[in-house]
């Protein structure tokens, strides 16, 4: 198990409704999501498909459209819609008085981030 | 002084070479037409339901007289030549109308024949040729109560039906035993028969008229046999014959018609000729298509290019008559090395022959089902080896190849590796994989699985064939009326009604007040919405940037690795050193990583950071550069060649031409991206033809090309219109491009637009009326107002960047 520190990143306001912002990390790029309804997500900035920026997409509810090929990412388990097969990973981030508060998963790299069968 | 052309013979071929003609050389000649009908040209094919009373003669007309007025054509109607000089080189009408020529082009049709027999000429005898013959027979219709129509072809059977509309009593006397016996075998014959006296058409066959019976007006006609039948009205569709009097007279070598070469030029060098008087490798023809064909030849050569041969045609035949199908090309009835592949369902009166040799179809008949009439007529034409599809090929098209797009078959005998879609390199194999495995049933359906056809739409065709051909019976064919997406069932002209006689004025009022299925709706619909609600009201709806792909957010392409391209605009093309040293500098500074030319003439800086961006357009703003929104649905480039300050050929100023066009037209949205382009004289190095508007100058003025495209589908543009001067260009540039504004669907360029709307209805408010013209370019005029800021200066000159940079940057 990986160890999970959460850390302050900014002002929900700093994030677009509809849209995402990035934390550079030296593990990669993790993108924060801020849905219509406030809620919030954070998630790997690579689509399961061909690494596309996630954060560069379209923010439909819950779910996040990759800009390159335009695969959708539920926000919330960062597995792709079907039909289309993968997984990128997810990270722990909360709001507490209009601040965003991240716990980077540091843990299975580049592993975790592969895509996981699902069953069909 | 131009050179002069003279057409004899006002009808579909000669008309439409002219037409090919002004497409390629609108300002070659003097144009001169002698018709012997009063009438301007109409379409000779649809006298058909004229005469059954489903259409007026006003609604088959294809060029009315404003046609030739507005391109300087001198018409002279009711005037049939009587003389032609050609040593003198020069034509007399009957009313004493002459005119000299340095080429003539002779297109006099065909001749209906008349039964050398007894009383023929008696009055109540009609042809069905033209007009006037219409108009007899609609007279006679309605006084008599009885026709005999002498001739069981194509011809007499849809003038049977037609009078048979009109509710007489209709008696076909035909001499084969058989109807139309050069087009159908002896069984789909009597299937016709059958079907047409069901409608209470009465049949003669194997019957010779011997006469015609009446003093002063017809009364009946007279059988070999000694019968007689009376008849009120007599019409003689007996056969037509080439009309090659005229030439004939002249000394021009004629034959059954007047003889041409591959060129369409008869034995006199200046004399050229087309249509159904023409003879060509010893074949007359009596339908439209080979006559097109020699049209587009003859304009050719007329227009000195030089390069067109014509070298026959193989036809095929549909009749007219409403409620029967048929179908019938090339040779039915086979010999003794033929073998006949035969489809016969009395019970559901289909019947279905293909005569076959070596594998290859060479000839077809079809009745009651004809849909696959044209897929077989290719593969005959094409001489496809069918040997692998033999045993479905009586079934149709859906249970073999693709639906109709040309590549007739070619699913079914691919092999599992074979490409099917380029763009996203889709193969044949993965995609029945896909549709078997996962049980799909729909287009759209293998479109999510396998992104098959999911991109530039070409290989659609392919991928619906496949289907068809995978689950054959089970395959749901794709509805007419498309939804936006999958969140609504409304069409994309029913959310732009309702945007526009609802007023609403956002995305959510739209999805609010039609239902949508999904809250938020798709990367489909709301891009879509967001600029149907722009489009609408400009300069009072408040652009959601979170409803744009995030090229357009980013006023930038991204690239496949994540980073982004700069294109900025250089008007026309046209640059100086001063920005050259800027872009230099800028690529430069930031590491550019690529700098390359784009096809539309401008520069592209590819590689840049997103964190860059709003740095990069600051120092491209400083030096005098906006935006190229090379990475929108918008108004993209106007490519220019040099023209006449530079150039030799050049006729125009085409380069300040590009230049104001620009200026005019960037920064508005469009549905798709639209590429502008002006070249100096019709060589057309700016490459015109193929831009959603290209415009290319000629002498007397300026031409206007549009809903032309390169791309996957390379479409030519179509001639719009000339004008006279630039600012009429702008004007109808102006209008053109709000008019694709306000009515094209999201994501259609002007191309599909176009042919869904028909040039026909973008010419009636673009050219023919002034009135809505002049309203079009003033409604662009004023969402201008509001378009053109620069988005790059808009966001660098803005404080808040904080879309460009991380939210925070965690080091360990
Ligand atoms: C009722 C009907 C139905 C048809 N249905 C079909 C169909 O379904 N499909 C199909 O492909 N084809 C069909 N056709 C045939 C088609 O209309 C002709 O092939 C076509 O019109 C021939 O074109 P053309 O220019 O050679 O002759 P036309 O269109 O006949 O034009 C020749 C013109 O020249 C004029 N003319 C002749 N001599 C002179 C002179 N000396 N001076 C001046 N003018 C002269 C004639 O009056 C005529 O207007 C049909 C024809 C008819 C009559
Ligand atoms: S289109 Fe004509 S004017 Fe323009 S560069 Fe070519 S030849 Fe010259
Ligand atoms: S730039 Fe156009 S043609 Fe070239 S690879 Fe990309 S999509 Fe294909
Ligand atoms: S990289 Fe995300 S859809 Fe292709």
């Amino acid at each position: 198990m990986s160890e999970s520190q959460w850390m302050e990143i900014g002002a929900l306001a700093d994030i677009p409704p509809r849209g995402a912002r990035v934390v550079r990390t030296e593990l990669g790029d993790i993108a924060v999501f801020r849905a219509a309804d406030d809620a919030v997500f954070a998630l790997d900035d690579r689509c399961p498909h061909q690494g596309g920026p996630l954060s560069q997409g379209m923010v439909l509810g819950h779910r996040v459209a990759c800009p390159l090929h335009n695969w959708q990412i539920e926000l919330g388990s960062g597995e792709a819609v079907a039909p289309d097969e993968g997984c990128t990973r997810r990270h722990p981030v909360r709001v507490e008085d209009g601040r965003v508060y991240l716990a980077p998963d540091t843990g299975g790299a580049a592993e975790a981030a592969r895509s996981v069968e699902t069953e069909s | 002084m131009r050179e002069r052309l003279v057409l004899v013979g006002n009808g579909m071929a000669g008309v439409r070479t002219l037409e090919e003609l002004l497409k390629l050389a609108p300002d070659r000649y003097d144009i001169t037409v002698f018709g012997a009908e009063p009438h301007p040209n109409y379409n000779r094919i649809l006298l058909s339901p004229v005469l059954s009373g489903e259409k007026t003669p006003e609604e088959i007309v294809l060029n009315g007289r404003d046609w030739y007025e507005s391109h300087g054509i001198t018409l002279h109607t009711g005037a049939p030549v009587t003389t032609l000089d050609r040593a003198r080189r020069r034509v007399v009408a009957a009313d004493g109308t002459e005119a000299g020529y340095d080429r003539l082009l002779l297109a006099t049709g065909s001749r209906p024949v008349r039964l050398p027999i007894p009383g023929s000429d008696l009055d109540g005898v009609v042809t069905f040729r033209d007009i006037a013959d219409v108009e007899s027979m609609v007279a006679a219709s309605a006084k008599g109560r009885r026709a005999a129509v002498i001739g069981g072809g194509l011809l007499g059977l849809e003038a049977a039906h037609g009078l048979r509309e009109r509710g007489m009593e209709v008696t076909v006397v035909h001499l084969a035993d058989h109807l139309m016996e050069r087009q159908l075998d002896a069984e789909a014959g009597g299937m016709l028969q059958q079907s047409m006296a069901e409608r209470g058409i009465a049949f003669e066959l194997s019957a010779k008229t011997e006469a015609v019976l009446g003093e002063e007006a017809v009364s009946g006609i007279r059988l070999a046999d000694g019968r007689t039948l009376e008849a009120d009205l007599v019409v003689m569709a007996a056969g037509i014959q080439p009309e090659k009097s005229l030439a004939e007279a002249s000394g021009l070598h004629c034959e059954r018609g007047v003889v041409v070469g591959d060129t369409m030029q008869t034995f006199d060098p200046r004399v050229y000729a087309v249509g159904e008087c023409v003879q060509h490798r010893g074949a007359t023809y009596g339908l439209v298509a080979p006559l097109f064909e020699q049209a587009k030849v003859a304009a050719n050569h007329l227009a000195e290019l030089g390069s067109g041969r014509y070298e026959g045609s193989v036809t095929s035949t549909k009749l007219k008559v409403s409620g029967i199908d048929l179908f019938s090309a090339g040779d039915f009835e086979g010999d003794e090395d033929t073998e006949s592949m035969v489809l016969h369902d009395a019970a559901s009166g289909i019947y279905k022959k293909l005569v076959v040799r070596d594998n290859r179809i060479e000839g077809a008949v079809l009745f009651g089902d004809t849909i696959d009439g044209s897929w077989y007529f290719e593969l005959l034409r094409d001489g496809t080896d069918i040997s692998d599809m033999r045993d479905q090929l009586l079934f149709g098209q859906a249970h073999v190849g693709d639906a109709g797009h040309g590549e007739g078959g070619r699913v079914a005998v691919m092999a599992d590796e074979t490409e099917i879609c380029g763009c996203n390199g889709v193969c044949k194999g993965d995609i029945t994989k896909a549709i078997t495995e996962k049980g799909l049933f729909t287009l759209d359906e293998v479109r999510a699985h396998t992104k098959a056809s999911a991109s530039c739409g070409s290989c659609t065709g392919l991928v619906e064939s496949l289907l068809a051909f995978t689950v054959g019976e089970g395959y749901d064919e794709t509805p007419r009326k498309k939804a936006v997406c999958g969140c609504t069932d409304y069409s994309h002209d029913e959310v732009r009604a309702a945007i526009r006689d609802h007023a609403l004025k956002s995305i959510p009022e739209v999805m609010h007040f039609l239902e949508w299925k999904n809250e938020d709706g798709c990367t489909k619909c709301r891009p879509a919405l967001n600029y149907y609600l722009l489009c609408e009201w400009p300069g009072e709806y408040a652009d959601d940037p979170a409803s744009r792909f995030i090229n357009e957010r980013a006023h930038a392409n991204i690239q496949k690795d994540g980073t982004y391209s700069v294109v900025p605009r250089i008007w026309g093309g046209v640059t100086s050193p001063a920005e050259l040293r800027a872009i230099a500098e800028v690529a430069e500074k930031y590491e550019v990583p690529t700098v390359k030319f784009t096809g539309g003439q401008r520069i592209d800086l590819l590689g840049v950071t997103k964190e860059d961006l709003p740095h990069v357009w600051a120092d491209l703003n400083a030096a005098g550069f906006v935006s190229g929104h090379a990475y929108g649905k918008a108004v993209r480039t106007v490519k220019t060649c040099v023209g006449q300050e530079w150039c030799r050929f050049g006729v125009q100023d085409s380069t300040n031409l590009g230049i104001e066009l620009e200026h005019m037209a960037w920064g508005a949205w469009t549905p798709h991206k639209v590429k502008l382009a002006v070249s100096g004289c019709p060589r057309n190095c700016a490459e015109s033809t193929i831009k959603d508007l290209g415009v290319v100058a000629v002498e007397s003025g300026w031409e206007l090309h549009v809903a032309g495209n390169g791309g996957t589908k390379v479409r030519a543009a179509d001639f719009l219109t000339r004008v006279d001067t630039a600012e009429e260009v702008k004007e109808y540039t102006a209008a053109f491009l709000q008019l694709y504004r306000e009515q094209a669907h999201y994501l259609e360029r002007t191309a599909h637009w176009v042919e869904r709307v028909g040039l026909a209805a973008v010419r009636e408010r673009v050219v023919d009326d002034a009135e809505t013209r002049r309203a079009l370019a003033d409604r662009f005029a004023h969402s201008q107002g509001y378009a053109q800021n620069d988005p790059w200066r808009a966001h660098a000159e803005s404080g808040d960047q904080r879309s460009y940079i991380p939210i925070k940057e965690v080091t360990a």
